[in-house]
């Protein structure tokens, strides 16, 4: 499966070039619009045809990282999908209660985290050990906070809030509490 | 001129203050206060630099939250609020030419804003009261972590700012339905139908069709201010609400916070609080680009009524666009979520995209154009969205936004870029080209000290956007801190980058004082010796 970090790399190199191209349009721009030229008026064609390929660009986005991204599928439905294990965890002034100290995991498991408030709006992200994200989603009080997982690879991670519940929020992390252990099989 | 003598009277004494009108004098107060809260904002995003790389000694850990809910609040309400209300106070009524509404209106959306925003940036410094500007429930009663009287004046100067945005949303519909005194009933109905895009809607239906009477960055600046008047009443809303609390445990009462969903709150605040970044702050910017692109090409707007029909549908998707917001909230919906979320958000691509080519063809239509200080700053705020729109658009992804919601990304490539490079940029344009109109013909003191403005702020504020988001992809979180120096190569880069910024805001603003002097700059506080509505002096 495409890890996180190989669809953050995408995004990089993506968003990279794409920076690259913007900047030498406007300078390329700024050196025209100053220089010697006909004041030729541009042609409707050219704006109608960019108009067709931001729309195309803007609804192809969400259709490639829907159909690419292996979690994006699973995230909007995952009521239709049996979890391997459940972790449920609760979060109460500023701490994390966690149902054991380290929550071990199988390669190929499919993870729910079931994660309450109790009092503030917080975060629940997974880290690597270089710091990188995994994963991460809110955690509001009073409402159901789920995330399906599926862990392909085996590691250590870190827990840690991703959202700001005030200064002490800072310190919300559990470090190298999930333990991703190579694959049991289940024949 | 010696440099004492520029330092008091101006660049060759040019600016009088005496000889300004009320309105100038009203729209120079509103800028000068914009800028020295931008100084402000600068200064404390610098500390906040400094701190993401080592701990400052100075500055304790909920000083520096404090610091992060004030800095953005300071940026939006005191400074661009500020410029830009002050610059379309001064703009509706000239290009409508008649007088403004209410000078004396406009005098209190100032004082209000500029009052409002110290009240709430000081309870922040002396109570350390640190919700952020996304107050989630119930963080902002949560009076364990916070002061209940400091979150009492923080909210109260919010408020105060509230108030004021809303004389500034009246004061822009009167002026343009109004009839001055002694002039013709003028049609006020069909001026708002204008205005506010109903007269193109009804023409795409109609055989007659009706001609558009309010010029197109006046009805930019109308459907702007209709995002104004709504994001005033969600903030206002939430404001009171969050005041009820406050009160009720200064009176020794416990109010039970779970009373509210917290869920559903997140939805409405942000719903009123994304008609400011997805709403007003694209319309005007739209409207501010077509405004400076015909007066800087002298040509008439390319594709005119697609411009003023993208401005309408921007208006309405900045209705529709909050669940981006709420992304990695498992409970909301998946419908808004896919809808709201993600496909009505990608309007804002076409939408900026329309305005970014529009602008640009226009300007193409005049040349060869003179690389005059509007132009060059225009292009950067071009630049700084083009940048930053398709930045936005990633993290409003289902997919992305698992792994970049609340990272440095969102922050850095989309937030600061729009705002210090498109934001900003534009209005410096705005300045540059209201200048010499606004101040009977002042002239800049430096020419270079422009060109180290312009190079200082492009190149930082674009570098800064990009270290951080850098250190987002990495995995930094924004609203959070790193004590071990985890990412402190992005964030030492991002530090530098942000001197660069103070450098290039230090040109601008010394530049700005040796043009109009000591003298000059004190004289735009005083009363006007002119009894007269007309923008600029007669003769």
């Amino acid at each position: 499966m495409v890890d996180s970090k190989m669809v953050l790399t995408g995004q990089t190199l993506a968003y990279t070039l794409y920076c690259i191209v913007i900047i030498l349009l406007v300078a390329w721009f700024s050196i025209k619009v100053t220089g010697k030229g006909n004041n030729l008026a541009v042609k409707p064609t050219l704006f109608y045809t960019f108009v067709g390929f931001l729309t195309v660009l803007g609804v192809s986005l969400h259709l490639i990282t829907y159909n690419t991204i292996p979690w994006a599928e699973m995230d909007l439905h995952r009521q239709d999908y049996k979890p391997d294990k459940t972790f449920v965890i609760t979060v109460k002034d500023h701490q994390f209660i966690m149902p054991s100290e380290i929550l071990s995991i199988n390669v190929n498991d499919k993870v729910l985290f079931d994660v309450k408030s109790e009092d503030l709006t917080y975060g629940f992200g997974l880290f690597r050990a270089d710091n990188s994200m995994m994963f991460q989603m809110q955690v509001v009080p009073g409402h159901r906070n789920d995330i399906l997982w599926n862990f392909d690879r085996e590691g250590v991670y870190t827990i840690r809030s991703t959202e700001y519940s005030g200064p002490k929020g800072v310190f919300m992390i559990k470090k190298d509490a999930v333990h991703v252990l190579p694959a049991i099989n289940k024949n | 001129m010696s440099f004492t003598k520029t330092l008091l009277n101006g660049e060759q004494g040019l600016f009088k203050s005496e000889t300004l009108t009320p309105m100038q004098k009203l729209t120079l107060r509103f800028v000068v206060v914009g800028l020295i809260y931008f100084g402000f904002v600068v200064i404390e995003g610098m500390l906040m630099r400094l701190y993401e790389v080592k701990p400052l000694p100075f500055i304790t850990e909920p000083q520096f939250f404090a610091i992060l809910t004030a800095h953005p609040l300071v940026g939006i309400f005191g400074s661009t609020y500020l410029i830009v209300f002050g610059a379309f106070l001064f703009l509706v009524p000239f290009l409508m030419k008649k007088p403004l509404w209410s000078i004396k209106l406009g005098n209190w959306t100032f004082i209000l804003i500029a009052i409002g925003t110290f009240t709430f940036w000081f309870a922040g410094f002396v109570s350390h009261y640190a919700p952020l500007y996304t107050l989630y429930w119930p963080l902002p009663a949560d009076f364990k972590q916070f002061s209940v009287w400091g979150g009492t004046f923080f909210i109260t100067g919010i408020a105060l700012v509230m108030v004021g945005s809303a004389f500034f949303v009246i004061n822009i519909f009167k002026t343009i339905t109004y009839t001055p005194e002694g002039w013709d009933k003028q049609p006020s109905k069909a001026l708002l139908a204008s205005a506010l895009g109903i007269t193109g809607f009804r023409n795409l239906f109609t055989k007659n069709k009706k001609e558009h009477i309010v010029p197109l960055p006046v009805a930019a600046v109308a459907r702007g201010s209709v995002d104004v008047a709504l994001n005033t009443a969600i903030i206002l809303f939430t404001g009171v609400l969050i005041l009820v609390y406050m009160i009720a445990a200064i009176m020794g009462f416990d109010l039970k916070s779970s009373a509210i969903d917290a869920l559903l709150y997140k939805n409405w605040f942000w719903w009123g609080l994304d008609l400011i970044a997805d709403g007003l702050v694209l319309i005007f910017v739209a409207g501010t680009w077509y405004l400076l692109a015909t007066m800087i090409s002298g040509k008439p707007l390319f594709m005119q009524n697609i411009a003023r029909a993208a401005l309408l549908v921007e208006l309405i998707v900045s209705w529709t666009v909050w669940s981006h917001h709420l992304l990695s909230d498992q409970a909301q919906p998946a419908i808004l979520k896919v809808l709201s979320g993600e496909m009505v958000t990608a309007f804002e691509l076409i939408t900026q995209g329309l305005a970014f080519f529009i602008t640009l063809a226009t300007l193409w239509s005049a040349r060869p154009l003179k690389m005059t200080n509007p132009l060059k700053f225009l292009l950067a705020g071009l630049l700084g969205f083009a940048l930053a729109v398709p930045a936005g658009i990633m993290q409003a992804d289902v997919g992305l936004n698992r792994i970049l919601h609340n990272t440095q990304w969102v922050v850095g490539p989309h937030v600061h870029v729009a705002i210090l490079v498109g934001l900003n940029m534009t209005l410096y344009s705005v300045i540059y080209i209201l200048f010499p109109i606004v101040t009977n013909g002042a002239k800049m003191y430096s020419q270079k000290l422009v060109n180290v403005h312009f190079w200082c702020h492009l190149i930082g504020g674009i570098g800064m956007g990009a270290f951080m988001g850098m250190a987002g992809l990495k995995g930094m979180l924004r609203r959070s801190l790193y004590i071990n120096g985890e990412f402190n190569l992005y964030m030492i880069f991002a530090a530098i980058c942000g001197t660069l910024l103070l450098i290039g805001f230090i040109a601008f603003f010394y530049n700005i004082l040796m043009s109009v002097g000591i003298k000059g700059v004190i004289g735009i506080f005083t009363p006007s010796k002119l009894k007269t509505k007309d923008l600029v002096p007669a003769n």
